[in-house]
């Protein structure tokens, strides 16, 4: 029974280096602060960054395994609120939670946190799906 | 500085970009997704981001691309996105507002197959100062 204020079951989603190259070549975006460490210092982030669309493309695969596919996904959205930071050798955790916030016929509209490190990276995420 | 006169202009893109079932394959595999027959929900960053940069990117804009910051994104799908589609990315800017010495430039690019709208993704894009 889904109701709102049902919550969906948190998951860790495992960011390295590794998937932060698959992604740049995947979605395009070379961007070198996700990819190299000497370039994003030198414009004074911490390490190298995850893209933020990274992250939400995660939540999204959260959300479409909820839902019953990426198919039954018709809106997500969120802010880039923190940068998921990925050191040398480091897998990073990106931890996702949902709980849902509207019940309509057709539809279900849910509320989404991702955190890293205990760190809110994604703020004010939203998602709406087809009911299965 | 943005030129005042791009707010609520659209930008054309010229020529259909055509999805593959290696792109989609490529970006759900990142993503673990195994199901291949429909593109994942964020899969139309991978058409937007280049085609709305290159479509304002435009110097009668007066957007500074080297100083943008990704800040919020949203997706609307209408229909999932599959292999075969070919693509026709608009690009409007609908908002801007100038925060702390920070332009905020909220950018819209419709994905449109033929007349059919297939996803509208909003970007706000914060210009540092």
């Amino acid at each position: 029974m889904i109701e709102v204020g049902t919550v969906i079951p948190e998951r860790i989603f495992w960011i390295n280096r590794e998937l932060l190259k698959r992604y740049a070549d995947a979605s395009g975006d070379q961007n070198p602060i996700h990819q190299n460490e000497t370039f994003a210092k030198s414009v004074g982030l911490p390490d190298v960054i995850a893209h933020g669309m990274l992250t939400m493309a995660l939540v999204g695969k959260f959300v479409s395994d909820w839902a019953g596919g990426a198919s039954a996904v018709k809106e997500i959205s969120g802010r880039f609120t923190k940068p998921v930071i990925v050191g040398a050798g480091a897998d990073v955790d990106l931890t996702v939670s949902g709980i849902v916030s509207e019940v309509n016929k057709s539809t279900v509209r849910l509320d989404l946190t991702a955190t890293s490190a205990g760190v809110k990276v994604l703020g004010i995420s939203k998602a709406l799906v087809a009911r299965s | 500085m943005l030129n005042p006169d791009s707010l609520g202009r659209t930008f054309h893109g010229a020529e259909s970009v055509s999805v593959t079932q290696s792109e989609i394959q490529g970006f759900a595999s990142v993503i673990g997704e195994t199901d291949f027959s429909v593109a994942p929900p964020t899969f139309s960053i991978r058409i937007t981001l280049e085609q709305s940069q290159s479509l304002l990117s435009d110097p009668s804009v007066g957007l500074d691309w080297s100083r943008v910051v990704h800040g919020d994104q949203k997706f609307e799908i209408f229909r999932p996105i599959v292999a075969g589609d070919q693509l026709r990315c608009s690009s409007t800017i609908e908002n801007y507002k100038v925060a702390a010495g920070n332009e905020i430039v909220t950018v819209r690019s419709d994905l449109h197959s033929g007349e059919e709208l297939v996803v509208s993704t909003w970007s706000t894009l914060v210009v540092r100062a």
